[in-house]
């Protein structure tokens, strides 16, 4: 236990089930973003999936018609707000990653506006991940990363890229950007993976 | 590029001032921890006597100082760790810090471009820890400061702004009630707010921005619809509790 603080901790909320260390559950939806919101014609939108040597691309309206599904997931920023059961819909990347055929471990995330971040491939498989474009039943607001972000709830909120446009498998791990600037380079919320 | 210092230290509150009505600057003792880079911010852990703990991040209003940590702490409704501070905390209590942290939104006092600070209510914490280490380094860099505020009772260090030194521009810009005779009516933030000689997209300032959602994303939108490339403009945005 650390240092006792003189006279915290009477105003403490009880959480309905646990937190992640060193997380404070949140009934708003702050927003951390490092620039400005960058506004995305769903016309001029389109998500692509680079490997080795293919790129593969969807539209928006080609994104829309793949299967959808509504997700309800807990979230955690490492500013340390939690939001529960927070509502989504997309399509899972076990659609969008199902015929790739590569060797590469690794995504880059790349989104509008220059923000990446890199996550383990596998980490986007099996049902653990989205690209989500609807936010508790509306069309996902460009301040939380539409017309598509991706959502990877099982890590810190900032691997879950707003306003993502590519997917690069590559076979070495290269940092995105909050990674370059001391953030970790994996980020499980339950092992309290903030900084490297 | 900075990484964050992993290590939480003990530290003791050696100061405190009445900032406005909902917010105090807090001084802390905490050796360990080295001096910040302006625009960086800190965690906070405090510890009640059952062994709960609450955490939170505060950006540095003075940066610099080995084992000094300066915040700004405005009281959030409901909060039960900023209401701690603002309202029950006293000299000679103790938590622990971690950090410098952050590398992002930071200022480099050898930067010479212009420098655009946008500050909404309590953002103004990491912008003024910017504008004081650019009067630490005795830069002269082109600064200007906008400080979006309610009222004028909001206003955190009137008298260090006012007295702001040559080369430092500060408008101080009220969404509510205005004092007296002051020219510009209580709005909220426009494009017109943001426009300066030597500060506008042709000049390239660097561009920070600090405040809760609402006012950082109206001013970047301000900002990027005037012309200013979104690459320069950063932005810090408050949640908190």
């Amino acid at each position: 236990m650390g240092i006792v603080t003189r006279g915290f901790g009477g105003r403490r909320p009880e959480p309905e089930k646990p937190l992640p260390p060193g997380q404070f559950l949140t009934e708003d939806f702050p927003v951390l973003s490092a620039g400005p919101t960058p506004n995305v014609d769903t016309d001029d939108w389109a998500l692509t999936l680079r490997t080795e040597g293919e790129s593969r691309s969807w539209s928006w309206d080609e994104l829309l018609a793949l299967p959808a599904e509504d997700v309800v997931t807990d979230i955690h920023c490492v500013t340390r707000w939690s939001k529960f059961d927070t509502r989504w819909r997309g399509v899972s990347l076990d659609v969008v990653l199902g015929d790739v055929e590569t060797t590469g471990e690794f995504v880059l995330a790349h989104s509008y506006g220059g923000y990446t971040t890199n996550v383990p491939l596998e980490d986007l498989l099996d049902g653990k991940a989205w690209i989500a474009y609807e936010y508790e039943g509306e069309p996902l607001d460009p301040v939380h990363g539409g017309p598509a972000r991706l959502l990877v709830p099982h890590l810190y909120f900032w691997k879950s890229a707003k306003w993502v446009r590519e997917l690069e498998v590559l076979d070495t791990e290269q940092p995105g950007f909050w990674e370059t600037y001391g953030y970790h380079i994996y980020g499980d919320p339950w092992l309290e993976q903030r900084f490297a | 590029m900075t990484a964050g210092s992993s290590g939480w230290h003990a530290a003791t509150v050696v100061g405190t001032q009445r900032l406005t009505e909902t917010a105090r600057a807090i001084t802390l003792s905490a050796p360990g921890v080295g001096g910040a880079l302006p625009g960086q911010h800190i965690d906070l852990r405090l510890t009640a006597p059952d062994g709960y703990q609450a955490v939170r991040s505060y950006s540095l209003v003075a940066t610099g100082v080995d084992e000094r940590v300066d915040i700004g702490v405005d009281r959030v409704p409901d909060g039960e760790v900023s209401g701690y501070l603002v309202d029950d905390l006293q000299v000679g209590d103790q938590m622990e810090v971690r950090g410098p942290l952050g590398g992002y939104f930071v200022w480099h006092s050898d930067d010479v471009a212009p420098v655009l600070l946008v500050a909404g209510g309590s953002g103004l914490a990491p912008l003024l820890a910017i504008l004081r280490s650019r009067v630490a380094a005795g830069s002269a860099a082109p600064f200007r400061l906008v400080y979006s505020v309610r009222t004028p009772g909001d206003v955190w260090y009137p008298d260090e702004l006012e007295a702001a030194p040559p080369g430092v521009e500060v408008a101080l810009l009220y969404t509510r009630d205005a004092p007296p005779g002051w020219p510009r009516p209580p709005h909220r933030i426009t494009a017109h707010d943001l426009v300066a000689d030597g500060f506008s997209p042709a000049d390239r300032p660097d561009v920070f921005v600090c405040g809760s959602t609402g006012f950082v994303e109206g001013a970047a939108a301000l900002l990027t619809g005037m012309g200013h490339d979104p690459a320069r403009i950063k932005t810090e945005r408050f949640g908190g509790a």
